[in-house]
């Protein structure tokens, strides 16, 4: 066999071979053996062999079937360039020993270590398990701990240190009522904590305003919301809740009259509110179910009030009932006139009328006429009946809001206001629109049908009472009514220099009056606040110097001139926003006549067994329509336009709304957990 | 039924709400929500009785009658009496 040494280097066979052993990436292999072969230029053996399994590199943590590389030379100069290329590759350098022996020995000592490790290893592993065992059931608990702990700190965190630094002060708002139960439960507390000193609680003046406490229950919370979401009530001001409660329903049913739509909801509404107590209505994750659901006392008043408004304009499903004999008599119409079917197949259209005796019989007992609901003119009569009817409900809607005012006043002590603002609001609005009311009813009342080519109209007769002109076409009502309505326009206008300018010159009176006594805070029952966390500035601020007084009155003078503004306008404009409740009732008969002539009513048309097959996705489609359209898009239409007079139009007429809310002190869930 | 105008209409409905709306009130039990009741009560009366008003008075002095298409008036002839 060759010799493995070249015979002309016989001269160095004194020398050593040394080897290098490592590990090197496999990528890397072909550049490793490469370069060393070009470097060393033969005077090295290198062999690769890849390793049986892969391991972990421990800088970058991937799995990598490495190679094992030993090199064997002789030089040192060549063992030198051999690491420096090695170090290059980032390759990993093992100690290789010289002789076999040793090299057995080292094998023999790596593999006792690998077994020792990996027994280590295991035992480690068990312990691991068992110890996360026992965390696992001990977790939550753990977790409800940390939690706890979290919440009071962050509640002791609010509260402030005492002089003294031993104890911890925290200022609370409490309903005066509930002061006995919170010393109680202080008192508690402190006992089963088993603690030496006791809380306790005292009060102390402030001059901060307190925020609005409100107790509703399940029932009443849902509608307070709706006030609420306007704007809190100030602080012991009037809540216009407790009328909402009516109200709303009702104003609401005014715009969705029908009965089968309103029996519809109230079912809805029943069954959400019979099974209120049912976790899975109660938890539900979405969120329009949720809206839905904390609604579910409104929603059914607002169906009670839309079955009872259905059979006043005498709709259920567009459809008029006769539960009391219609009160115009065809068959006495036709008898008088002559009416032959010859003579009814030349006309396709005839009108009734109530001047021949025994056609009209009285008033329809309860709701509207159901002949109504046949005639090609229906609309003319009941767009005349919704249009006043919209603007008398509309006035005793303003006249009670001003009306609510009075509560306010006297509840603040605020007498002068009842004289110098409420007279003269109340003046304003009944001298102009108390007398539209009463114009209405009158000539509801006293002209029929024996003048009907000479009635008055309502609306030219209002603007002349305005202007001042006469319309010469235009009979009078009643005699002297030029008279009477230039004594309620004049008096309507006297009114508004008093709003105007009363309650500013009488606080300006009583301010000069009192600032020659002594300085008096302008706001009652109210003390400079010694509390802990006001500073000397915020204390000082609340009184006032002769400049201020100025200014003040500049103040209120203009904030009374915006309100005077504010209310005469508004009461013509919210007036006639008020015939939205005609606007929107029209809207909903119309729609749902059309669902039933061109939907339902094409059910009906085959008699035979196959138009009873027919009818049954006709009437599919119309249900599915009917509760699209008019009860969820109609009854949302409905809804917003209801609140938006209520918010408007009705309670910028006497409430405020700039409080805030008490939070209660609760624990909160922390949001992260 | 005959009808009697305006007078049998009014009395009933002028009871039945003022019953709700003046009497009732009265026999509502003592508790905490008295106060909302009672106010639900008038309120309820005073609209629902306005509204029923209303719709009344608008058709007692009616100055046109109603326009029916020829097919009506044959079918009402006959079965409306």
């Amino acid at each position: 066999h060759e010799p493995i040494l070249d015979p002309s280097l016989h001269q160095h066979l004194d020398r050593k071979i040394n080897f290098v052993a490592g590990v090197i990436h496999p990528w890397r292999v072909s550049a490793f053996e490469r370069l060393l072969w070009r470097a060393c230029r033969g005077y090295l053996v290198a062999s690769f062999v890849e390793m049986p399994e892969p391991m972990e590199d421990p800088a970058t943590g991937e799995t990598i079937t490495w190679v094992i590389f030993l090199i064997s030379y002789w030089g040192e100069q060549i063992g030198q360039k051999i690491r420096k290329i090695s170090d290059c590759f980032h390759c990993q350098v093992y100690p290789y020993p010289e002789s076999e022996a040793s090299r057995e020995e080292t094998m023999n000592g790596l593999h006792s270590q690998i077994q020792d490790l990996s027994l280590v290893l295991e035992e480690t592993e068990q312990y691991l398990a068992q110890v996360l065992d026992k965390v696992a059931v001990a977790l939550p608990t753990w977790r409800v701990q940390v939690q706890k702990m979290k919440a009071i700190y962050l509640v002791l965190n609010q509260c402030s240190f005492d002089v003294t630094q031993k104890c911890l002060i925290a200022e609370v708002w409490c309903p005066v009522r509930d002061l006995t139960q919170v010393q109680d439960a202080l008192r508690q507390g402190s006992y089963k904590s088993g603690s030496s000193v006791e809380c306790f609680v005292q009060r102390i003046p402030t001059s901060e305003s307190p925020p609005t406490l409100i107790r509703t229950n399940k029932f009443t919370a849902g509608f307070q919301s709706i006030v609420d979401a306007y704007g809190v009530a100030s602080y012991q001001e009037v809540n216009p809740a407790p009328y909402a409660i009516i109200t709303f329903p009702f104003i609401f049913a005014i715009m969705f009259g029908d009965v089968g739509h309103g029996l519809l909801m109230f079912l809805f509404a029943l069954w959400m509110v019979v099974y209120e107590n049912s976790p899975s209505l109660r938890q539900a994750s979405n969120e329009i179910w949720q809206t839905f659901f904390e609604g579910r006392y409104l929603i059914l008043l607002m169906g009670a009030f839309s079955i009872y408004t259905g059979f006043i304009y005498n709709e259920c499903f567009s459809k008029a009932t006769v539960i009391f004999p219609s009160a115009w008599s065809v068959a006495t119409m036709a008898n008088h006139s002559s009416w032959s079917s010859a003579y009814l197949a030349t006309h396709p259209t005839l009108t009734l009328d109530p001047n021949v005796t025994g056609v009209f019989r009285g008033p329809y007992p309860f709701g509207i006429d159901p002949i109504w609901s046949l005639a090609t003119n229906h609309l003319n009569f009941l767009n005349s009946f919704k249009m006043k009817m919209s603007v008398v409900l509309g006035i005793v809607h303003m006249g009670f809001g001003v009306l609510l005012g009075v509560f306010n006043h006297v509840h603040f002590q605020q007498r002068h206001r009842l004289v110098l603002e409420f007279l003269p609001e109340m003046v304003f609005l009944l001298a102009l629109f108390g007398y539209l009311v009463f114009l209405i009813f009158y000539k509801w009342i006293t002209f029929s049908a024996a003048d009907s080519l000479v009635a008055p109209s309502i609306l030219i007769h209002f603007i002349d009472m305005f202007l001042f002109t006469s319309n010469a076409g235009n009979l009078p009502l009643y005699r002297g009514q030029v008279a009477v309505q230039t004594v309620l326009v004049v008096l309507a206008l006297a009114s508004v220099p008093v709003l105007l300018l009363g309650t500013p010159l009488y606080l300006c009176c009583r301010r000069r009056q009192v600032a020659t006594e002594e300085q008096e805070p302008l706001l009652e029952g109210q003390e400079a606040g010694n509390s802990v966390n006001t500073t000397k500035e915020d204390v000082e601020s609340g009184g006032h110097s002769p400049d201020a007084e100025h200014l003040d009155f500049a103040e209120i003078f203009m904030h009374q001139a915006i309100h005077t503004i504010e209310y005469c306008l508004g009461c013509v404009s919210n007036t006639a926003s008020y015939l939205r409740l005609w606007a929107l009732s029209l809207a909903h008969a119309q729609l749902s006549e059309v669902l039933w002539t061109m939907v339902m009513r094409n059910g009906f048309v085959g008699l035979s067994y196959v138009g009873g097959v027919v009818l049954v996705p006709v009437f599919a489609a119309f249900a599915v329509l009917t509760v699209a359209i008019l009860l969820v898009m109609e009854g949302l239409s409905a809804f917003l336009h209801a609140l938006r007079l209520h918010w408007v139009e009705f309670q910028n007429k006497f409430y405020v709304g700039a409080g805030y809310k008490l939070c209660p002190f609760a624990f909160a869930v922390d949001t992260g957990e | 039924m005959a009808y009697g105008g305006l007078t049998v209409p009014i009395i009933v409905m002028s009871v039945f709400w003022g019953l709700v709306g003046g009497v009732l009130p009265w026999l509502v039990p003592k508790g905490p929500n008295r106060g909302v009741i009672n106010t639900m009560l008038v309120t309820c009366a005073v609209c629902c009785y306005l509204f029923w008003l209303i719709a009344i008075l608008a058709q007692l002095n009616p100055l046109f009658g109603p326009q029916l298409s020829n097919e009506t008036i044959w079918y009402l002839k006959y079965d409306w009496p």
